[in-house]
């Protein structure tokens, strides 16, 4: 009869060992290579800074579980494949209640920890939760189309389409709206992203450390034009906004009702775009357009979305 | 008289799809062919498609799910390439029509076509014989759970021709599935499909958690169950409380596409979040249903090949029911960036940081198992500690993602792919194919080619890691995912690795398909003549390989843990009754697929509006279950004689192998 | 009447005879109506998320008539009361009265469907549909699939009471027959919950 199974003699464990090493150090040049392209690993805000702290913490934490894991996978592969003889056999063995006790609680306590350093996190990167500083905020409203980003300057009464551009080492405070889809308004390299859906308020706060420009998109997706919804995000020093700020004023478009009623169709690829001025309140305007008359609605959220408990106060802005 | 349905739905300008039809359509026609050239078609009816046993109709599903991972393979592939040159000012070639259908499509069956019909059929092939069972609790039941998952397989394939498939994503966040923005027939196929399959499991969890609890053999306490079917009863209770909210999120989609209602638009007080909420309530349960029968697989395979019990049963049993409750509780870490505010936040990700802890607690239990024992190093071994090294990677990758504040980054990147791909295929789809190749013999009475076995082996997890290792530092990088084309050229370097792991997948693959035949080429070479290929340790190890249609002629008692291996050292095993009884089985029944059939032509008729259709074949649906419920004569009654018989054959064919055994351990030994 | 599911066997000649069908059917049928229940919550969570999304058109005091959904609920509860009676009598082995409390059972419930099919009717011609508001539409969703298994109840109390007549009481029908009693007040039980939630507090 012909021997097709050869159990007891497994690929020598000398070689599969120089193989996984072989693969380690193949993934580490990739990455390593590519280290300077991990935004999330560079920011340059203090959002994304405490960011890249949780997600190396919480690595490092994993790690205590993971690597004893590879270890004993490929350890007790090779020690006890079933051609070692010498290697003790055990085959009544199958509870010990020292080992269960470290699984169970070692675990336990690495979650733990996690867990508390969750929680300071959490809170403390609340998109919604203005930043400290003493530089007072700029207020930007965020409207996401097909598949363009709008932004509104409510104070310098400008907008400008598919990018944004604000001061340096100043709090920025984005509200954002949709008047299409869900989208996600996302800067990688500056930190969270927030939802954007039609008929309500969500809040962001940002700021970024330095000036650069930065690669911003929509991270949910959107329909066709999606892949295309990017626009850059512009960090400047206070005097180069502010001259910024006067050139848009120079130019000679103006984002009136029917002019907006021309962004809101759908276009992919849309070049940016200055307007020297834009309506007024437009933004809570378009957020409007999704509400009736009617004051009973569960519609224009401020602040938190009906569905889950106001924990904040209202900002005023 | 069509409804919408025109002739202009069936011709589409891109050519790949035509391709596509055209190749699906003459595979199809080969097989109808060949079928045909043999003369099967009544053995393929009254053998296999009206048959109400559970192991057919377990092969049954494994069947459907490998031809629909062909086609989900098909789709990560076209993503892939895509994605390796569309970069800058090249567009790739795929459009963003094609492209967002492909990995919707892509989405859609791999979870509810591949997982769910490949963790339902080992499931039934698996279970009654585990428990001592003859069938399951409902037989005609199961036959209907298959053929409604086919139903909505079988409206998947035809997506592919007549109209177009959803663009909206697998899980389908409203308002894109509104009317409005998706008119077309793709939202309504996605919502037909995945409601009718969705009955299918729901059906399957009732018949599997009666069947457990009712019909476990004499003395098999719930504590000296296999911890397969452990899993396999959580994720049925899972599947019971989960899919309802399925059906309702569905439903509601379908009620605003069809009847004008405002549950998730963006106008009349409509309440996107509410989909969003109803979906993942439904989605995260689903992802512990499609992973947990693979850990109950890894608890089976692990001690055979071992040759020790598993390594704390009780512990084992607690952890999975621990991760069955949690898993209710943490659907929001789907959706942080929401706005669900800071403690709500925190609530969710500190729960899915919990569920972590028995998942562990899992991982070391199996590796304690091989602990101190003698492990032979079958392929389904190799694919167990592929699994519990790769998974760990991807369970660390999830409770990364579960803080509020990393998950602000990476949400919808590409991290996110690479994590859920990593849980998905390096533990549950590595779990099926190692439960594949160890109850093969079971099912067909012969072994899968060992060499073939590892070459997909190797092929898979090198091509895995390569195809998604890459993406996790993509994800670092700030892609998001579904991208159809990208401007940052740094990105390219590992989307090119992806696509080359992509296709040692494929590979991986086409081992498998060889392995397939190589196998049924050798199988008499192979054969399993005792029942008991692995020295297993649990009762469906003592029937024949395949076990006759009856399973057991008597019902064992058991003892304790591990059943079989427990009658193997107290040498009872194969011990002949004394007496046969006649023994009563369903009768084959053709109402479940017709039921399916049905299924599948009202789905249709609902998708296309042609009204007239979709009430006929309710009503057929409502005249087919009425006539089968007024049906008393619905089982059969097998003759002592006949089982005797069947028995004394495989008695013969034990002592037979036994016998040249010991001859083969006499010449052994003489040095002959 | 056994409704306990049994575990193992007693004995193995006892698992190796035909095993308790109508135990088993009874247990799989509640764990049915337990999934069920689950869908009902969705709707009664949209329900409660959309209860106040009236979009300008109307709220629930403007299309509630709290007598009229007052006499739907005692038809429902009375009916229930009437199964109860029929399958008194189906222990009792008494095929009549089974037949004739099936039948007043089936009366109240189509009852209970005609009154509601002319509730959704009214608001329907008055321009309050389920199109109207988000409130609307989860309003009709709720009552509405709730009435669609009130109607897929009476369809099946139809074809029960066929069988009464051709087969009589054998022990498959009395375990369908069971196996209705439990959906029908399960049913009414989801319509308390409907009636407090929807209509009381739409009111109130």
């Amino acid at each position: 009869m012909k021997k097709t199974h050869d159990l007891t003699h497994p690929r020598k464990p000398r070689s599969i060992l120089s193989f996984f090493l072989r693969m380690m150090c193949l993934f580490a040049v990739t990455f390593l290579g590519g280290c300077s392209e991990m935004v999330l690993f560079d920011p340059k805000g203090p959002v994304g800074e405490t960011e890249r702290f949780v997600i190396l913490t919480a690595f490092a934490l994993m790690l205590i579980v993971v690597i004893p894991v590879f270890i004993m996978a490929y350890w007790f592969s090779r020690k006890y494949r079933a051609t070692n003889t010498k290697a003790p056999y055990d085959p009544k063995w199958s509870y010990s209640g020292k080992i269960e006790f470290v699984i169970w609680v070692i675990p336990a306590i690495i979650v733990t920890c996690l867990g508390i350093l969750t929680w300071n996190t959490t809170f403390r990167l609340d998109p919604y939760k203005p930043l400290d500083s003493a530089v007072k905020p700029i207020t930007i409203e965020v409207v996401s189309l097909d598949w363009k980003w709008l932004f509104i300057y409510p104070e310098e009464n400008i907008a400008v389409v598919s990018e944004v551009v604000f001061p340096a080492d100043t709090p920025l405070n984005f509200r954002l709206t949709s008047d299409t889809v869900m989208t996600s308004f996302f800067i990688p390299q500056l930190g969270s992203q927030i939802y954007a859906m039609a008929g309500m308020t969500s809040r962001l706060h940002l700021l970024a450390n330095e000036p650069g420009t930065y690669a911003g998109q929509n991270q949910q997706f959107s329909g066709f034009g999606y892949a295309n919804m990017t626009f850059k995000a512009i960090a400047t020093s206070p005097e180069h906004f502010a001259a910024w700020v006067q050139e848009v004023k120079k130019s000679p478009k103006k984002l009136d009702p029917a002019r907006y009623r021309e962004l809101v169709k759908p276009t992919t690829g849309y070049p940016v775009t200055y307007f020297s001025s834009s309506t007024p309140d437009l933004f809570n305007s378009i957020i409007a357009t999704y509400h009736d008359s009617s004051h009973e609605d569960s519609g224009a959220m401020d602040g938190r979305h009906g569905s889950m408990p106001n924990t904040h106060s209202q900002q005023g802005d | 008289m069509f409804g919408r349905l025109t002739l202009s739905a069936m011709y589409h300008e891109d050519l790949i799809v035509m391709a596509a039809v055209a190749g699906s359509l003459a595979m199809g026609l080969a097989l109808v062919v060949m079928i045909t050239y043999k003369r099967k078609w009544t053995y393929l009816w009254t053998e296999w498609l009206t048959s109400l046993d559970h192991k057919r109709i377990g092969i049954m599903y494994i069947c459907l799910a490998l031809v629909m991972m062909l086609r989900g393979i098909a789709d990560a592939l076209m993503m892939r390439v895509q994605q390796a040159v569309a970069v800058g000012t090249s567009y790739g070639y795929l459009g963003p029509d094609h492209f967002n259908q492909i990995f919707t499509a892509h989405g859609t069956i791999m979870i509810i076509f591949v997982a769910m019909p490949f963790l339902s059929g080992l499931m039934n092939i698996v279970v009654p014989l585990q428990i001592g069972a003859r069938d399951v609790a409902f037989p005609f039941l199961n036959s209907v759970s298959f053929w409604l998952t086919a139903a909505g397989a079988l409206l998947v394939m035809v997506s592919l021709g007549v109209g177009e498939f959803s663009k909206a994503g697998w899980s389908g966040y409203s308002p894109m599935t509104e009317m409005n923005i998706s008119p077309d027939s793709g939202v309504d196929y996605w919502l037909w499909s995945m409601q009718i399959a969705g009955l299918g499991s729901l059906l399957t969890s009732i018949n599997f958690i009666v069947t457990i609890m009712n019909m476990r053999a004499p003395g098999m306490t719930l504590m000296r169950m296999p911890i397969f079917t452990w899993n396999a009863l959580c994720t049925s209770v899972l599947i019971l409380f989960a899919f309802p909210v399925l059906t309702a999120a569905l439903a509601m989609v379908t009620f605003d596409r069809y009847m004008d209602m405002h549950f998730f638009s963006n106008t009349h007080g409509g309440n996107l979040m509410m989909y969003v909420n109803l979906f993942w309530m439904w989605g995260h349960p689903e992802v512990y249903i499609v992973v947990l029968p693979a850990f109950g697989i890894f608890s089976e395979v692990t001690p055979t090949f071992s040759g020790k019990p598993l390594f704390g049963y009780t512990s084992m049993v607690f952890a999975t029911i621990a991760i069955t409750f949690l898993s209710f509780g943490v659907w929001l870490h789907h959706f942080f960036t929401m706005g669900a505010g800071p403690a709500v936040n925190f609530f969710f990700g500190f729960a899915t940081m919990i569920i972590a802890i028995p998942t562990g607690v899992k991982i070391f239990n199996w590796l304690f198992t091989m602990y101190r024992g003698r492990i032979r190093f079958t392929s389904p071994m190799y694919w167990t500690v592929g699994f519990i090294t790769a998974f760990a990677v991807g369970g660390m990758t999830g409770v990364l993602l579960a803080s509020p504040p990393a998950n602000f980054v990476l949400h919808n990147s590409l991290f996110l792919i690479a994590h859920f791909h990593n849980v998905l295929i390096a533990g549950a789809l590595f779990g099926y194919f190692a439960g594949f190749t160890y109850w093969f013999p079971k099912a067909f009475g012969f072994t899968l080619s060992e060499k073939w076995g590892k070459r997909a082996f190797w092929s898979w997890i090198i091509g895995f890691y390569l195809a998604f290792f890459p993406l996790y530092a993509l994800g670092f990088m700030g892609m998001p995912r579904r991208m159809l084309h990208y401007d940052n050229p740094a990105w390219r370097p590992y989307l090119l690795l992806a696509a080359a792991g992509a296709a040692l997948i494929l590979f991986g693959i086409i081992c498998q398909m060889i392995q397939l035949i190589v196998s049924i080429r050798q199988r008499l070479a192979n054969r399993d003549l005792t029942g008991d290929p692995w020295n297993g340790r649990t009762l469906e190890w003592s029937t024949a390989s395949p076990p006759p249609f009856y399973n057991f002629a008597r019902i064992p008692t058991v003892h304790g843990i591990d059943a079989f291996n427990d009658m193997k050292e107290k040498k009872i095993a194969y011990r002949k009754p004394d007496r046969y009884e006649d023994i009563h089985m369903p009768r084959n029944t053709a109402y479940g697929f017709i039921n399916g059939m049905l299924a599948f032509v009202f789905g249709f008729a609902m998708i296309w509006h042609i009204w007239w259709l979709a009430l006929f074949s309710a009503a057929g649906l409502l005249f087919a279950i009425i006539a089968r419920a007024s049906d008393d004569n619905i089982h059969t009654t097998v003759p002592a004689a006949e089982v005797e018989r069947i028995e004394q054959e495989h008695y013969r064919q034990v002592s037979a192998y036994q016998r040249s055994a010991r001859q083969a351990q006499r010449r052994k030994f003489s040095g002959r | 009447m056994t409704t306990e599911a049994r575990g193992i066997a007693a004995t193995p000649h006892e698992a190796f005879a035909e095993h308790d069908v109508s135990a088993g059917q009874a247990f799989g049928f509640w764990l049915y109506l337990m999934s069920d229940l689950v869908l009902f919550s969705a709707l009664f969570a949209t329900f409660a998320v959309l209860a106040h999304s009236f979009a300008g058109g109307p709220t629930g005091k403007d299309i509630i008539h709290l007598p009229y959904v007052f006499g739907e609920t005692m038809l429902l509860l009375f009916s229930s009361g009437t199964c109860g009676l029929a399958m008194l009598n189906m222990y009792a082995g008494r095929r009549t009265p089974v037949l004739a409390w099936l039948a007043v059972t089936f009366v109240l419930g189509f009852g209970f469907i005609l009154m509601e099919l002319h509730e959704f009717r009214t608001l329907i011609v008055d321009g309050h549909g389920p199109d109207r508001s988000a409130y609307l539409s989860a309003f009709f969703t709720l009552i509405g699939t709730h009435g669609l298994h009130v109607a897929s109840g009476l369809i099946w109390m139809a074809v029960m009471i066929n069988q009464v007549i051709v087969k009589g009481l054998t022990i498959p029908v009395q375990s369908r027959l069971m196996r209705l009693s439990m959906f029908w007040h399960f049913l009414d039980i989801v319509w308390v919950a409907v009636f407090t939630v929807v209509y009381l507090m739409g009111v109130l």
